[in-house]
């Protein structure tokens, strides 16, 4: 097993999760129209990630 | 971070979730079916229908809608009108006195293009009154709104002290690891601690909405003795109101004072949300963001003069523009369905967390906290 992680490398992943989806729930509420559809996906961003650590072997 | 450090830390996380979590599965179960509201009331059939009109048919005054109603509801006085956002309908509300309470209040909805009287539907029905009731109160009132915000509060520090031992746990582990050859017991730790760290923004931001809009009750009373008494300010020692004016020129009027905003409300004087002498005639903008925002317009309701118009104050202008940050509503079907998946990881995060301290509530502290820093890597002597 390697050695420990640094605090920042813990948290990459997870600070990256809370910023895309939180511009996400920002911006829906700023911009109406064609882009909602965008905004959502960057609002399901942590699903994706769920989703993808669950299914791994 | 230093062992005694993350003890205290997980102390914290440990009492705040414990003391929370029952109300927060209450809330996050009745709020997955509060989230399509919209869309259950159409499929229960409870929208207001709308019939087809003819397009010569002139459209009656508000005057004339109001004279009606009243004819309909005697021993009743007007309190409000409130127009429709998306359909050509206002809802008229009439009760035993101005200031009657909510409940007494009659809504009758009116089509606004032919003053045809729509079937009368309290605001919410059935299983969604009650899912409501129970979410924004524990049918407590007040007392249980106020509560839930406490709730709330721990919930949201139990998520930030999540997010600080979530740091020691996972140093020697990468991002999204399930161990699922071990024991159940870790699976589910690494899963608790997954979609914990994966849905903290969107939890923390649900979280502190949620705890925002608890405060609804008391910000309006506090807006009523705050600005709305500045704007009459020059009425404070005026003779009373000598007779009803129209309806029709407040709203001429209050149009006049914002040409670029909508009618949302009007509240008659003597109501909890406007004075003794005025129509409070309340706009709302045509952006995403000003519709959300709604402008209070006192217009003298004998002569229809317009007395004063503001924005309302910043943090009741917040607290408008977080609610749709706690519901879910604003980005269409797609961003509900995605509201109520983060919903339900929010559920398993709750779940997982009950199941994790009921698996270790006879162990030491000491022996907590070290499956903390070591990320549970180190195989524990049996139980």
């Amino acid at each position: 097993m390697s050695g420990p992680r640094s605090t920042a490398r813990i948290f990459a992943i997870p600070l990256l999760l809370a910023v895309l989806s939180g511009f996400g729930l920002v911006a829906a509420l700023l911009v109406d129209g064609p882009l909602d559809l965008l905004w959502t996906l960057a609002i399901a961003a942590p699903l994706a990630a769920i989703a993808w650590a669950t299914r791994r072997r | 971070m230093t062992r005694g450090g993350v003890k205290r830390w997980y102390l914290v996380h440990k009492w705040t979730s414990l003391v929370c979590t029952a109300f927060l599965l209450i809330l996050c179960l009745s709020g997955l079916p509060l989230v399509f509201e919209d869309e259950l009331d159409t499929l229960l059939g409870y929208e207001t229908p709308l019939a087809a009109v003819a397009p010569d048919t002139p459209a009656p005054s508000l005057d004339r809608i109001i004279a009606s109603v009243r004819a309909s509801r005697p021993g009743e006085v007007m309190t409000f009108l409130s127009f429709d956002e998306k359909r050509p309908i206002v809802t008229l509300g009439t009760a035993p006195a101005a200031n009657s309470p909510f409940e007494q209040v009659h809504l009758q909805p009116v089509d606004l293009r032919s003053g045809a009287f729509l079937p009368v539907r309290p605001l919410r029905m059935g299983i969604i009154a009650f899912l409501y009731d129970l979410h924004e109160s524990l049918f407590a009132g007040i007392y249980g709104t106020l509560f839930l915000g406490v709730m709330g509060l721990l919930f949201v520090l139990a998520v930030i002290s999540g997010v600080v031992v979530y740091a020691p746990f996972m140093r020697r582990l990468d991002f999204g690891t399930i161990r699922k050859g071990r024991s159940k017991r870790l699976r589910w730790l690494d899963i608790h601690n997954l979609a914990g760290i994966a849905i903290t923004a969107w939890l923390l931001v649900v979280g502190v909405t949620g705890v925002f809009n608890t405060l609804d009750q008391p910000l309006a009373m506090q807006w009523r003795t705050g600005q709305l008494a500045e704007m009459m300010a020059p009425y404070r020692n005026a003779p009373p109101l000598r007779r009803l004016g129209s309806v029709d020129a407040a709203v001429a009027t209050a149009r006049r004072a914002s040409p670029d905003m909508d009618v949302l409300l009007v509240y008659y004087p003597g109501t909890f949300f406007s004075t003794p002498h005025h129509y409070n005639v309340f706009m709302r903008g045509r952006t995403p963001v000003t519709s959300r925002l709604i402008k209070p317009t006192l217009v003298d309701a004998d002569t229809a003069q317009l007395t004063d118009t503001r924005d309302m104050p910043l943090h009741i202008r917040a607290l408008f523009l977080s609610r749709p940050l706690h519901f879910g509503d604003y980005g269409g079907l797609a961003l509900k369905i995605v509201w109520a998946l983060l919903d339900l990881m929010a559920i398993l995060v709750l779940g997982s967390g009950i199941y994790l301290w009921l698996g270790r509530r006879g162990a030491a502290l000491d022996r907590r906290v070290e499956e903390l820093v070591t990320g549970g890597t180190v195989p524990e002597p049996a139980e």
